[in-house]
């Protein structure tokens, strides 16, 4: 009978299944997005080039990655998370709770967050002090708060053209959210005196601070929680808009976008480098020294990750779009020697 | 009723005289409401038509192109003094040189080419490479080490162009879209245009497409969606395997043998607010249940199918219900009045009378599981993880693999715009696996559905 012999069959599955789930022989690795294209190129060129299976990369956010990082030791969890930012106090705190407590940290080079619009619209300049103007909730106009009145980009400044305001920004769960706020918002907002003007009409110093990073809601400035591709997709439906993207997504798209400069400097590689570009961070990824020797090619493509051949001015992780980090060879002794984050 | 036959009887001289040819003002009326509804019927109808052929129309026309692909033909002298030097012919001294070392190999080939054709460029030798896949020197790589004879002899090979010139070809790439691009300059598609006439440049259709691996986001044009598809195999196998046995035996129990109270009451309702959770529901759970307290692996289709089968569940349950219950009573009775026991009563007779009905309900949940993404999402199947082909059964199991529907999703996530192209391709593909699966469901039940 067909039916018995399917549930004999599904049984037998089951019991071999239970029985085989065996050793790990592959990397995984899991987080941020914006490491992701550089990650996968690396974990490409590893498969090729070792006799280790090609690693698993995963995506979901900074965060997201070093939560699962954080779950504990041991097989079934992940070995490496990619980060856009660096490890926090309270996620040391969550790893060491659960056991993860020889963390390598090791900073692969840097990203350039860009300020892009349609290419057949207006060209921009931008200082941090025009996103301030244009996207905080509140300004100081002659040392009273007020609700932002700027709608068009000429009140904001008046060498801008006449049109509306319209910006994609990344979503709070976003790392480059948080690049943004404090790079270009709270340096406006020191620049164009509006810190100070809120404390001296009586707001407390920390209200005046998280004041300078807020952004309004009355729809002018749009969360984007997706992908670059969405933001994307939006300017293309509106071309006023303005979005902020990686450096890396940019370039692979010059077809449709421009690039606007910041403080009079075109982003490129090489200005991010020699950090003449302000709007720039570090990219991480985070390795559980317990895992090194019991998941075979883990340390491998740690080195792998930041070898001159991948990770160096001319290898396929700049071709790509990121900005290759100064002290590499620091880097790769580090690896080398496994130095966790205690011992530095 | 008094009253209304005496209005009736007052009411009968005053009333106009009808005629069954000429419509009086309350027919027209009703006669016209019933146009206007079936109106209302066909706009709908050709809204649905319109969004239908819009989206078949989208999908085909950026789909179509993500099957072909440009190859490009050039010799390449496979110089032993750099990968062999002192003659060994040994596979692992070879395998020495990485990927990277190839790379003087293929700019020296390819001004070879252009010198032995003719063509004249002001692109220096070592961005000429630009023009070709990053993965050419991994395929050349890789036929050394499968032929270590090869080194020292001059092989044609025939590699994938980058992206960016097969966007050319395309259509999709143009000199003005280049002007500010990194990866291409203009003056490298006059070269390929003069590689196009000598016929060394060739766009054909592109079977790794359809067989091929994941590739990283800086090779789109070496993608294929045959790994993913081997993915959501498996897992549909697992669906199949665990839901069909579980689902039918539990309907045959609920159908056949419970009693009915408020127990097997509450059950069925449940059964039934099952079928309506959403998938990442199912995800969330799968993630808790199978990875975190079963220490199941992640990213395996046997995870992916554990979570689906749960989702399948529910639809196979209420359509085996469904078909059990058409089977009229008469046979039973028929089966029990010759002395079968009520079991074999269900297995000779109810049970492969329902058979078409169950077949069909679980097609379309085989159906509907081969498209779910979301639970996917929760248990490491999305990402960049359908790069190597599973050796074997257990490990089409257990290895880590994506599935069609989420690898969509990540190639419509990346940044060059060729990934979308393909993104666009992959649905066409997992389209005709819809298609496929719905039209043997119906043909099933054309063929053996009876009707009572």
């Amino acid at each position: 009978m067909s039916f018995v012999k399917l549930a004999a069959s599904a049984l037998a599955i089951s019991a071999a299944l239970a029985t085989s789930a065996a050793a790990r022989d592959n990397v995984q690795v899991a987080g941020s997005s914006t490491v992701l294209p550089y990650a996968s190129i690396v974990a490409e060129a590893f498969g090729e080039n070792f006799d280790f299976p090609t690693p698993v990369v995963e995506s979901g956010g900074s965060s997201a990655g070093l939560a699962r990082f954080c779950e504990g030791v041991g097989e079934n969890q992940i070995d490496i998370a990619n980060a856009s930012r660096g490890i926090r106090a309270g996620e040391i705190e969550a790893c060491a709770a659960n056991g993860v407590t020889d963390i390598i940290e090791v900073r692969i080079g840097y990203d350039g967050i860009v300020f892009a619009s349609d290419i057949n619209g207006a060209s921009f300049a931008f200082t941090p002090s025009d996103w301030f103007l244009a996207l905080a909730p509140m300004i100081v106009v002659d040392g009273a708060v007020v609700e932002n009145p700027n709608t068009n980009w000429n009140q904001v400044n008046p060498s801008f053209p006449d049109q509306e305001i319209l910006a994609f920004i990344p979503g709070t769960r976003h790392g480059t959210r948080e690049v943004f706020e404090e790079q270009v918002l709270a340096a406006g907002c020191e620049a164009t005196g509006a810190l100070e003007g809120m404390i001296a009409s009586g707001m407390s110093e920390d209200d005046a601070e998280d004041a300078c990073i807020a952004v309004r809601t009355d729809g002018i400035s749009i969360d984007i929680d997706g992908d670059y591709t969405e933001t994307l997709a939006r300017i293309g439906s509106n071309p006023n808009g303005i979005g902020i993207f990686g450096l890396a997504f940019y370039e692979n798209n010059t077809d449709t976008l421009q690039v606007a400069t910041m403080n009079g400097v075109v982003p490129t590689v090489e200005a991010i480098a020699s950090a003449e570009y302000p709007v720039s961070r570090p990219l991480y990824f985070y390795i559980k020294k317990a895992h090194i020797g019991v998941i075979p090619g883990l340390k491998e493509y740690a080195e792998f990750f930041v070898s001159d051949d991948m990770a160096g001015p001319s290898g396929p992780l700049a071709q790509y779009g990121l900005v290759s980090d100064p002290e590499l060879a620091a880097t790769q002794a580090m690896i080398a020697a496994e130095e966790t984050m205690g011992d530095m | 009723m008094t009253d209304a036959s005496a209005d009736r009887s007052t009411d009968g001289h005053s009333r106009a005289k009808t005629s069954l040819l000429q419509l009086d003002e309350r027919t027209k009326k009703r006669n016209a409401a019933e146009a206007r509804f079936q109106a209302y019927g066909i706009a709908a109808l050709a809204v649905g038509m319109f969004f239908l052929i819009a989206l078949l129309t989208a999908i085909v026309s950026n789909g179509t192109r993500a099957f072909t692909q440009t190859f490009v033909m050039m010799d390449v002298t496979l110089d032993a003094q750099k990968l062999d030097p002192d003659g060994t012919g040994d596979a692992e001294v070879i395998a020495k040189t990485t990927t990277f070392g190839y790379g003087g190999i293929i700019d020296a080939a390819l001004e070879q080419t252009l010198v032995a054709r003719g063509i004249t460029t002001e692109i220096a030798v070592g961005d000429l490479d630009q023009m070709l896949s990053s993965g050419a020197a991994a395929q050349i790589r890789r036929a050394v080490l499968d032929d270590t004879s090869l080194v020292g002899q001059t092989v044609t090979f025939e590699v994938l162009a980058s992206s960016r010139v097969d966007g050319y070809l395309k259509g999709r790439v143009t000199r003005e879209s280049l002007a500010r691009d990194r990866n291409l300059s203009p003056e490298h598609l006059d070269v390929v245009d003069a590689l196009q006439e000598a016929g060394l440049v060739e766009r054909r259709f592109n079977w790794a497409f359809i067989t091929g691996s994941d590739a990283s986001e800086s090779r789109p044009e070496q993608a294929g969606i045959g790994v993913s598809m081997i993915g959501s195999f498996f897992m549909m196998l697992v669906v199949l395997v665990l839901s069909l046995p579980i689902g039918v035996a539990t309907s045959i129990y609920l159908e056949e043998f419970a009693p009915q109270n408020r127990f097997t009451d509450f059950i069925e309702v449940n059964i039934s607010n099952l079928a309506a959770v959403p998938s990442i529901v199912f995800g969330i759970l799968g993630l808790a249940i199978f990875i975190q307290v079963a220490h199941l692996p992640q990213s395996a289709p046997l995870v992916g199918g554990l979570v689906l089968t749960l989702m399948t569940l529910p639809t196979i349950i209420i359509s085996t219900r469904a078909s059990l219950k058409s089977v009229p009573p008469s046979i039973r009775d028929a089966a029990l009045g010759v002395g079968a026991s009520k079991m074999q009563s269900i297995f000779h007779h109810v049970l492969p009378l329902a058979m078409p009905g169950i077949l069909t309900g679980t097609i379309l949940g085989l159906a509907q599981a081969l498209g779910e993404t979301a639970p996917l999402l929760l248990i490491g199947m999305v990402g960049f993880i359908a790069s190597n082909y599973p050796d074997g059964i257990a490990e089409g199991f257990l290895s880590p693999n994506s599935a069609m529907p989420a690898q969509i999703y990540e190639w419509a996530k990346r940044a060059d715009p060729a990934y979308y192209e393909r993104a666009w391709g992959g649905i066409i593909i997992l389209l005709l696996f819809l298609m496929t699966m719905n039209i043997i469901a119906i043909l099933l039940r054309r063929r053996f559905e009876r009707r009572w």
